[in-house]
Parts: structure tokens; sequence; C-alpha cells
């Protein structure tokens, strides 16, 4: 037993007993509390992989962002305290049927598929990451994992970032102009 | 890390994946349904970051991808909470059942 | 941090000890720090409004916080019969383990981090962000409207203001080059004109953006609409007692220690003195250049941390709206300015140029900050003619009794 395989084992064992809890919670506040435990357990996994830009993203943006959203909206759409919608025992059934199906074919696979040999080499850091995104950098960037690569960056014409980059900016954008037109004050209709 | 191979992280990601689903399916609070969503795009993230770990070619693609499910994420839960935020101004509930109104 | 202990004991057990170590030594630093601070903080308030602050217990009033802490431990633990009791709490802990691991990623001296992060710019804005979520929940789960509100609003605050702060980190992260917390510090070794607040004018206003983005951000005065008293009794807070009390008291402490550690890593230098020609362990060896890196940090970082306590006393609160505002008109459209202004000015303009504005920015402000001093020490003493308001009526005294007979009259 190493340091990374206990680690793994606590991080992994408190991100899936959150995950269950978010399945499992009937209050949805209480839902999004589990689901921030599941969502730092990832992100600690993701320190652990080495992928520390990653984590970092998933700590501001998931935690930080939309999980506080996702709260403002289960306080704006609250009906009285605490109230619970009950699920039928059929939806639960059908539900658990289907869970446990997918669960046990996705571990099939990933028993079949022939791991590569675990390297100790580190994940690029940011900076070949930024620079991925700009389309300038090697396919498989090998020594420091830090700051700016040294030596002459290659352009990697078929697969560079830029195009999906600009892609997910002009997204975000269209998202921000029509969440603030969906969401927008406006009187209730009364039937 | 040379002894923690991919197989666990991919287990984990297959357990949260089901988790996901299941609380899609179970759910009758739509901010509950947009939590199970997150779960799910959780375990696919999992496993790309895995993969760009274990996999010689695929070390900083695997990074990336997980970027940019993070960011649409984000954005997937704006418009979503903006819909469900309509959808109870407009009927005073956020149980997904009752948005049958296009039902023939 | 592991490299100290890999002579002492092997492998897996030499990470573990220096985690150990390093998260008491941190707690230790936050306690440490909070004590004083809460001290400090009603010795700064009393003298801006002509009181003595507290003055029983110990030196100077010193140990106040260690009688108000006897006095939170003993106190009844208390929730609200409606309340949610798991998440109430929860909710403080959170509060606090979210400013706390900030500081693992912040250097306190020359490679004197609990870990040190490729990442650390990034990872401390992330952790401290999710400080909001513990407030939210105090907020949710007190099952009060005033600690609704007080949840809600600190949610609409920190995720806004979140976006500016983010955005100044980024311009002298563009300056150096690397988000590694450590080499970012090590950058600005030397004398004082290194610092990246004097780097260029982009990244001397996005300073002072960064400071009140993260001012507001720690939900501290003029923006603490959190735990407005006027309108929330105690905001998010209100139905909170005894240790639970204390625990949020930590976090807002803990995380304003944490932004000035970051604000002083970023701008100001780090753990340099800014009067010593090269970097000090190199100068004093190892153990004396980091005790003189440590404490010059922690000094950078109290001086900021006073500064907020300063804006606290001086100045009035804000309405909710007048924060949003001041955030989404001014703080944003300044600070995408600042970061294209900063990322055109280390392409473009020659290196001569930009040392002439360096080196005049950096005596330009510290010439500014000795005349501040002299003209404190040069002021006229405040006194009135008797029978006078002392004071700010200094061009037409008011005669004591005027007011009052003029209107009774």
């Amino acid at each position: 037993m190493s340091l990374p395989v206990v680690l793994f084992a606590l991080v992994a064992t408190v991100t899936a007993v959150s995950a269950l809890g978010v399945v499992l919670a009937r209050n949805v506040v209480r839902m999004a509390v589990w689901l921030l435990f599941t969502l730092v357990g990832v992100a600690l996994l993701y320190f652990l992989l080495g992928a520390e830009f990653v984590g970092a993203a998933q700590l501001l943006v998931y935690v930080g962002g939309t999980l506080v959203l996702v709260v403002f909206g289960v306080m704006l759409t609250a009906q009285g305290p605490l109230r619970e919608l009950r699920t039928r025992p059929a939806d639960w059934a059908v539900a658990g049927v289907l869970g446990v199906a997918l669960f046990g074919l996705l571990v099939t696979v990933s028993f079949r598929i022939a791991a590569p040999p675990p390297t100790d080499n580190p994940l690029p850091g940011p900076g070949p990451l930024g620079l991925s995104f700009l389309g300038v950098t090697e396919a498989n960037p090998t020594g420091p994992v830090t700051g700016v690569p040294d030596g002459p960056p290659t352009p990697r014409t078929p697969v560079a970032y830029l195009l999906p980059f600009e892609v997910v900016s002009v997204h975000l954008l269209v998202v921000l102009v029509g969440a603030a037109y969906l969401a927008r004050a406006k009187r209730r209709v009364r039937a | 890390m040379s002894e923690l191979g991919l197989q666990p992280f991919m287990i984990l990601s297959a357990f949260l994946f089901a988790c996901g689903v299941v609380c899609v399916a179970t759910k009758r609070n739509a901010v509950g349904v947009l939590m199970g969503v997150e779960l799910i795009l959780n375990a696919a993230n999992v496993n790309l970051v895995a993969f760009a770990r274990f996999s010689p070619t695929f070390r900083l693609d695997g990074q990336v991808f997980a970027l940019l499910v993070v960011v649409l994420a984000a954005a997937e839960a704006a418009v979503a909470l903006a819909i469900i935020l309509n959808f109870y101004n407009n009927h005073a509930t956020v149980d997904v059942d009752e948005a049958d109104e296009l039902k023939g | 941090m592991p490299d100290l202990w890999s002579d002492l004991l092997p492998y897996p057990w030499n990470v573990a000890a220096a985690g150990v170590v390093a998260a008491a030594l941190l707690f230790g630093f936050v306690g440490v720090s909070t004590f004083f601070a809460i001290w400090a903080e009603r010795k700064v308030s009393g003298r801006i409004q002509d009181r003595l602050g507290p003055t029983r217990v110990g030196p100077f009033g010193l140990l106040q916080s260690l009688a108000d802490g006897i006095k939170l431990v003993s106190k009844e633990d208390h929730a609200p019969t409606a309340a949610d009791r798991f998440l109430f709490k929860l909710a403080p802990y959170l509060a606090f383990c979210a400013s706390f691991v900030g500081f693992l990623a912040l250097p306190f001296g020359h490679g004197l981090v609990a870990k040190e992060l490729n990442v650390a710019a990034f990872f401390v804005l992330a952790v401290l962000s999710s400080e909001v979520f513990g407030v939210v929940l105090a907020g949710y789960a007190s099952a009060s409207k005033w600690s609704l509100f007080g949840g809600v609003r600190e949610a609409a605050q920190v995720v806004s203001y979140e976006v500016p702060r983010a955005l100044c980190v980024v311009v002298p992260v563009c300056v150096a080059g690397t988000l590694n917390l450590n080499t970012i510090g090590t950058q600005q070794a030397g004398w004082f004109w290194n610092w990246n607040l004097f780097h260029d004018p982009f990244t001397f206003v996005a300073f002072f953006v960064f400071y009140i983005c993260a001012t507001a951000s720690c939900k501290r005065a003029p923006f603490d609409l959190a735990e407005a008293e006027s309108e929330l009794v105690a905001g998010f807070h209100t139905e909170y007692s005894g240790i639970r009390w204390s625990y949020f008291f930590l976090a807002e402490y803990g995380s304003m220690f944490a932004v000035s550690g970051l604000a002083a890593l970023l701008f100001l230098g780090g753990w340099h003195t800014g009067f010593l020609p090269a970097e000090a362990t190199a100068l004093l060896g190892f153990w004396g250049g980091n005790l003189l890196n440590v404490a010059v940090f922690v000094g950078k970082c109290w001086a900021l941390v006073l500064v907020m306590m300063w804006m606290r006393w001086s100045l009035p609160r804000l309405r909710i709206d007048q924060v949003m505002m001041v955030c989404l008109h001014y703080f944003l459209p300044i600070s995408c300015v600042l970061l294209v202004g900063v990322c055109l000015w280390v392409l473009l303009v020659p290196a001569g140029a930009a040392e002439v504005v360096r080196y005049g920015l950096a005596f330009g402000s510290v010439g500014f900050v000795l005349l501040m001093f002299a003209s404190a020490f040069r002021a006229p003493p405040m006194s009135a003619p008797p029978g006078r308001l002392p004071g700010a009526w200094d061009g037409r005294p008011t005669p004591l009794g005027a007011d009052a007979s003029a209107k009774r009259g």
C-alpha cells in the first residue's frame, strides 16, 4: 500500500458515498451539499492524478460558481420550508435497475480495456495547456510542466484547439445572453 | 502512482455515472435533475483526466476536454436554471412531471 | 516541505509528517492571527471613534480575545427549532475549511509553502470563492428570514466580485508568466522597484481594484451587506451562537489574511523587504533568511488587514444595489481594460520606456507615502476655542448650544 493508493481509496470512498447521498437525499439543499462533497472529491482526484489546473478549474467553476448558482435556484423556487417531492416506488425500481445495469456494463468494459503501462511522467501543466488552446504546442509535451515549455513550440495544425476554444467562447457569450433573457423579471402568469 | 492503474478510476467514474442516471430518473424536482446531469458530466470528466494520466498519446487532449466539459457544464447549468425559473414563474412549481403541456 | 523531513523518515511517512506539521503551523497561524486581529479590530475601531477599546484583560487589553473565546466556548450550543440541524451544524465548518485551505498554496518565504502548486494563484482564488457556500447554507439552514436574506445577498455579491478579482489576479500573472506563487515571489526579489505593483500603470491600478474586490469578497465593510446589522439583525449568522459563531469569525479573518497574502505575493513583492539587493536566504543563510522572509510576509499581511479595518470604520456601508452596481458597472470593465492593457504593455512597450515608467512609479509612490506621513506630523493639533465645537467645523466654528437654541427659537 503506497501513499497514492491510500489517498485514492480515501478520496474515492468520500466521492462515492456523497454521490450516493445525492441520489438518496430527499431535500434539494441537502442534495446540493452532497453534490458539493462529490465535486470536491472529484477535484481532489484531479490533484491526485496531477492535473492541477483542471482540479483548480473544477473548484472555481463548479464549486464556487455552478453549485452556488444551483443553490440560488433552489432558494428562488422553494415553495415552503424544506418541501419534498416524493418519488413513486415504480420510478425507483426502474431507475435502480437501469443504474445497476449501466454500472455493471461500464465496469465490465473497464476491465476489458487494455490499460497502457502506467508512467511516472507528470502531466503537462498550465503552460502547455494554455498554449494548446492557441494551437501552438507539441502533441506530447515532456520536460518542465510549469510555465512556458522550453524549446520552440511546434505548430500542430490537425488537432489545434484554437477553433474549439473560440467556439466555446462564443457559446458562453450566447449562453450569457440567453440566460439573462430567459430569467429576466416577469410578472407571474396566473391561471 | 505507479501501482495505481486506470481501472479504479474507471470503476469510480462508472459509479458516479450510474448515480447520475438514477438521480435524473428519480428526482421530480427540476433542480435535482440538473444535479444528476452534473454528476454524469463529472463521471465523464474523471475518465477523461484518468485517460490523460495513463495514456501516453492523450496527455494534453484529456485535460483540454475536461476543461471544455467543466466550462460547458457551467453554461448548461446557467441556461437550465434560467429555464427552471421561467417554468416556476409560469407554473408555480418545479415538478418536472407537471411540464406536459405539449402532450398530444 | 517534504524535503525537510526526508532525512528523518522513510518515503510515505515524510510526506505525511510534512503534511501534519504544515497543517498544524497554518492552523496556528490562522488562530493566532485571528486572536490578535479581533483585538486590533476593536482597538482600531475604538481609536477611530475616539474611544479606548478593550483595556481590561491583559496589557492594553491584549487578552480580550482569550476572554471572549472562553465565553464563546462555554455558551450553549443552540439551534432554532425549524432549522435543518445537520446543515446548520455543518455550515460554519464548511466556511472555515474553505478559508483555511487557501493557505495551503501560499508561500510564506522562499520555498516555505505547504504544497507548492503550479497553479497556486488559481487554486487560492478557487478555494476562497467556495467559502460563500458555507454562508449560503448557514442562511438557508437557519430557517430565519434575516439569515436567508443575508445568505442570498452574500451569494450574489461574492459570485459577482469573484470575476473582477480573478481578472485582477491575471494581470500580474501575465507579467510573471506563471501561476506558481513561489516563482512569482522569487521574481520580485531585490529592491522595491522590482515589485509587480510598480511594473507598469496597469498592475498599479490592478492592485487597488484587486484589494477592493478582495475586501468585498471577504464581506468586509463597506461591503458587509450579508451581515448588515441595521437591516438584517446579523445577517447569515443571526441564529448562531457560541463556538459555531466563532468559526464564522475564524473564516472571515482567515480569508482576510489569505487575500492579503495573495495581494502581497502578487503585487507587493511577497516575502521580500524591498531594501535588500538579493534574496534574503542567500544573504543570511537558510534559517536566518527565512525567518526574515516570514516576518516580512506576515508583516505585509498585517498591514493590508489593518487597512481593511481602517476602511471598515471610516466608510459608511453601501446599499446592496450600489454594491452590485459598483462591481458590474465599474470594476468589471476596469479589470477587463487592465487585462488587455497589461498584455499590450508586455508585448509592445520597449524595455527602456518600461524601465523609466517602473522607476517613476516606484519612486513616485514612495515619495507620496512619505509626504502623507510628513503631513500627518505637520498637521496642527486639533483644538477649539473655548465654547466652540472642535474638529471638522474648521472654517466657521459653531457655538455650543447654538444649534439647539436655534431649533427651539
